[in-house]
C-alpha cells in the first residue's frame, strides 16, 4: 500500500481564521441541525438628545446560552447638521461598518480556505440617502439607503479574477449583506 | 405476488440504460413504468424544448444516436423515438401503465405494490427520475388568485398562457429558455435571477458539451470532489439547443427586451419584491464561466493542441443596470408568474427509511444503505453527468456489478 501525502490548501495561507475548526462545526451541524439555532441580542439606552449607547454581551447557539467574559458597547449620536451633538457614528454609518466588517471577515475566511495568503484588505462604502424620507417630506422617498457601493482594495498572493471570487464568495454567504439586501419581519413591543 | 430479482421503477434513460446491463448479466428483472417508456420526456416538457445536449452525446450502453446530425439538437418527439427504440432493441422488460404505489421492506428483499398488482424482488433500483415535481418556493402562496401561476411542467407555449406580462422566477436552463421563447411572442418578460450559471453554446469552434467531455469534467467523480453538497445543487446551466448554435445569456435576453430583477423574496400585498443581490449573482456567474473556460484553455494547451482550435476569447461581463427595481407592482400587467426554481423527486411511495430531513435519498453513489437498493439519474450521483442521457451508461455499469456481487454474497 502506497500513502500520498497531499498538502491541504488550508496549510498554505494563514489569515488568522481557524478554518478546520468552522468546517468541522458545519459537519456536526449536520448532525445537529437544531444547534445551529442562533439567537442575537443587544440592549440600547436613551443617554441624551439622539445620543444613546448599547450592550452587547451573551447570545444564544449551539443549543445553550453562550455567555462572553466581557460586554461591548456601542454608542450612536448624529452629527451637527441634525443638530445633534456628534458624539459618535449615526446608527447608519454603523450599519454600513457592520456590512463592510462582515464582507471582510468572509473575505478572510474563503481566502484561508482557498489557501490564499492575504496581505492587505480595505473595504470603502458609500451609501446614497435621500433625507427627504426621513424628514417625512415625501412618501415617495423611502428612509434607508438608495443605494450601497462598495470598494474592496486587496493584495494578496492570487491572480485579479481569484480575488474577485473571494469577494463575490463573501457577499453570498454574508449575514449581514444578506440583511441588507433581502426584507426581514421585524416584530416592536412596548413596556 | 409475481416476483423479479430485480425491480427496476421507471423506463427513462436511467431505467433503461440498468435494464440492459441487468439483461447482460443475466439477473432477470423487470421495469415499472407508470406511463410509456420516456415518459417525463413525452408529459413533461413544453413543445418547443430540444435537448441542450448535443445529438452525439445521446449514448447509451450498446446503443447510440445514428443520424447524420450529430451536432444538432433532439426535439422531443425524436427524444421519445431515441428512447422508445433504445427499449425495443434491447429488449427491456417494461411493464408500462404501472404506477408504483408502496415499496417496502421484506425479509430479503422487497415488496412493490402498483396498480397492476405486486411484485416482490430481492434487489430494487429506483430509476422513476430526478424531476418528478417542480419545486416551487413557500412564498408562491403570497401570490395574488388573478395572477396564473404555472410551472415549466405545465408551460406548453406562449399561445396557451393567460393575457399579459410574465414574471419568470429563476434564470437557469428552464427559466432562460421559456423567457427567450415568450419574450419572443411580444409579451412583457420580467425574470427573476438568483443563483446562475452562465456558459456559451460554442467556444473556441467546438459545443461547449464537446470541451466538457473532452477535459474530462463530466467523467469527474461523486468522492473526488471537495464540497458535493454544493455540486449536486447546482443550478442548470444557461444553454438552449437551437439550429443556430445560439449563446443565450441575461445579455442577450436583455438586448431582447427581457427585464431583470433580484431574486425573488417576498410576494405581499398584491407587490413582488426582489433582492438587492442581482450584481453579486451576476459577477459569481461571470467569474465561474471564465474559469471554465481557462481550464478548457489550458487543457487545449497542455495538450498541445493550440493551433488545432481558434484563439481564446472571453465575453462580455453580464450588463446590470443600477436602477434595477427591488419591487413590482403586479397590477401593473403581470398575468402570470412561472416557477423555473428547480425539480425534485417524489418519493411519497417509498416507504423505507432512507431518506433525510429534507426527503432526499441518502446514497453512496447510487448506493443505498439498504440492503439491495440503489437509486439513479440524480445530480452528481457518481459522476458530473450523472443525471444526463450520456451519464447513465457509466453509472448503471458501477451499479449493475455492485448489484451482481450482492446477490452472488447472499446467495453464497
Ligand atoms: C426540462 C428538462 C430538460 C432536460 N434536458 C436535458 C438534456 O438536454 N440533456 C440531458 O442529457 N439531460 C437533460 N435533462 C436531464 C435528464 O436527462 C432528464 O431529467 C431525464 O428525464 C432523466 O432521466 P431518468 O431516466 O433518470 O428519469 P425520467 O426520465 O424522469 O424517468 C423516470 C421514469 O419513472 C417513471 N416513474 C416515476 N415514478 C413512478 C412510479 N411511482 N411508478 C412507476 N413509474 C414511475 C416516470 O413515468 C418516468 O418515465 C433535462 C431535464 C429537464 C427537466
Amino acid at each position: 500500500m502506497t500513502m500520498t501525502t497531499t498538502i491541504s490548501p488550508v496549510a498554505k495561507a494563514d489569515n488568522g481564521v481557524n478554518v478546520s475548526a468552522l468546517l468541522s462545526a458545519r459537519q456536526a451541524l449536520e448532525q445537529a441541525p437544531q444547534a445551529a439555532q442562533f439567537k442575537w441580542r443587544a440592549s440600547c439606552a436613551w443617554l441624551n438628545g439622539t445620543h444613546s449607547r448599547s450592550v452587547i454581551g451573551n447570545f444564544f447557539g449551539l443549543g445553550a446560552e453562550q455567555s462572553r467574559n466581557k460586554t461591548f458597547t456601542v454608542e450612536a449620536d448624529h452629527p451637527q447638521v441634525f443638530a445633534s451633538e456628534d458624539n459618535a457614528p449615526t446608527p447608519v454609518e454603523l450599519v454600513l461598518s457592520g456590512l463592510a466588517s462582515c464582507l471582510t471577515a468572509g473575505v478572510a475566511a474563503v481566502a484561508q480556505r482557498r489557501g490564499i495568503q492575504l496581505h492587505s484588505v480595505k473595504a470603502t462604502l458609500e451609501a446614497d440617502m435621500d433625507i427627504q424620507g426621513i424628514l417625512g417630506m415625501d412618501d415617495e422617498v423611502r428612509n434607508g439607503f438608495g443605494a450601497i457601493r462598495i470598494h474592496f482594495d486587496i493584495q494578496a498572493n492570487a491572480t485579479e479574477d481569484e480575488i474577485k471570487a473571494l469577494v463575490a464568495q463573501s457577499q453570498k454567504r454574508s449575514a449581514v449583506f444578506d440583511i441588507i439586501t433581502n426584507p426581514t419581519s421585524v416584530f416592536v413591543t412596548v413596556n | 405476488m409475481k416476483f423479479a430479482t430485480t425491480v427496476i421503477i421507471g423506463a427513462g434513460q436511467s431505467g433503461l440504460a440498468m435494464s440492459r446491463h441487468l439483461t447482460d448479466r443475466s439477473i432477470d428483472h423487470v421495469v415499472l413504468e407508470r406511463g410509456e417508456v420516456a415518459n417525463s420526456w413525452r408529459t413533461e416538457r413544453w413543445d418547443s424544448l430540444r435537448l441542450l445536449t448535443p445529438n452525439w452525446q445521446s449514448r447509451l450502453p450498446g446503443y447510440a444516436y445514428q443520424g447524420d446530425d450529430p451536432d444538432g439538437f433532439m426535439s422531443m418527439p425524436e427524444v421519445v423515438r431515441f428512447l422508445q427504440r433504445y427499449a425495443e432493441v434491447s429488449n427491456a422488460p417494461v411493464e408500462t401503465g404501472t404506477l408504483v404505489t408502496r415499496v417496502w421492506p421484506l425479509d430479503a428483499g422487497y415488496a412493490v405494490s402498483t396498480n397492476q398488482g405486486a411484485w416482490r424482488c430481492r434487489a430494487l433500483v429506483i430509476a422513476s427520475g430526478a424531476c418528478n415535481i417542480a419545486a416551487t418556493p413557500s412564498l408562491s402562496a403570497g401570490l395574488p388568485h388573478e395572477v396564473a401561476s404555472l410551472t415549466p411542467m405545465q408551460y406548453r407555449n406562449p399561445d396557451l398562457l393567460p393575457e399579459g406580462g410574465v414574471m419568470i422566477v429563476g434564470a437557469s436552463a428552464s427559466g432562460i429558455q421559456l423567457a427567450r421563447e415568450i419574450r419572443a411572442s411580444g409579451r412583457r418578460v420580467v425574470l427573476s435571477v438568483g443563483e446562475h450559471v452562465r456558459m456559451p453554446r460554442t467556444y473556441r469552434g467546438r459545443d461547449i458539451q464537446w470541451w466538457m467531455d473532452a477535459i474530462g469534467a463530466m467523467d469527474v467523480r461523486y468522492d473526488a470532489i471537495e464540497d458535493i453538497e454544493r455540486a449536486r445543487h447546482l443550478p442548470s446551466p444557461q444553454l438552449v439547443g437551437t439550429a443556430e448554435r445560439e449563446t443565450i445569456d441575461l445579455n442577450s435576453l436583455r438586448k431582447a427586451g427581457v427585464e431583470f430583477m433580484g431574486r425573488l423574496v417576498g410576494l405581499n400585498d398584491g407587490k413582488a419584491h426582489f433582492s438587492g443581490s442581482l450584481a453579486n449573482f451576476c459577477a459569481l456567474a461571470d467569474l465561474k464561466m471564465n474559469r471554465l473556460l481557462a481550464s478548457i484553455d489550458e487543457w487545449v494547451s497542455s495538450s498541445g493542441l493550440a493551433d488545432r482550435f481558434p484563439a481564446p476569447q472571453r465575453y462580455q461581463p453580464t450588463v446590470v443596470d443600477p436602477q434595477t427595481k427591488l419591487s413590482l407592482d403586479l397590477n401593473d400587467g403581470i398575468g402570470t408568474f412561472i416557477w423555473a426554481t428547480g425539480y425534485r423527486a417524489d418519493y411519497s411511495w417509498l416507504d423505507v427509511p432512507v431518506l433525510d430531513r429534507k426527503g432526499r435519498i441518502r446514497h453512496d453513489g447510487g448506493v443505498i444503505s439498504a440492503p439491495g437498493m440503489y437509486v439513479m439519474g440524480l445530480p452528481f450521483m457518481r459522476r458530473r453527468k450523472s443525471s444526463f442521457i450520456d451519464g447513465a451508461g457509466d453509472d448503471a455499469a458501477d451499479l449493475a456489478a455492485h448489484l451482481s456481487l450482492g446477490l452472488t454474497r447472499a446467495a453464497a
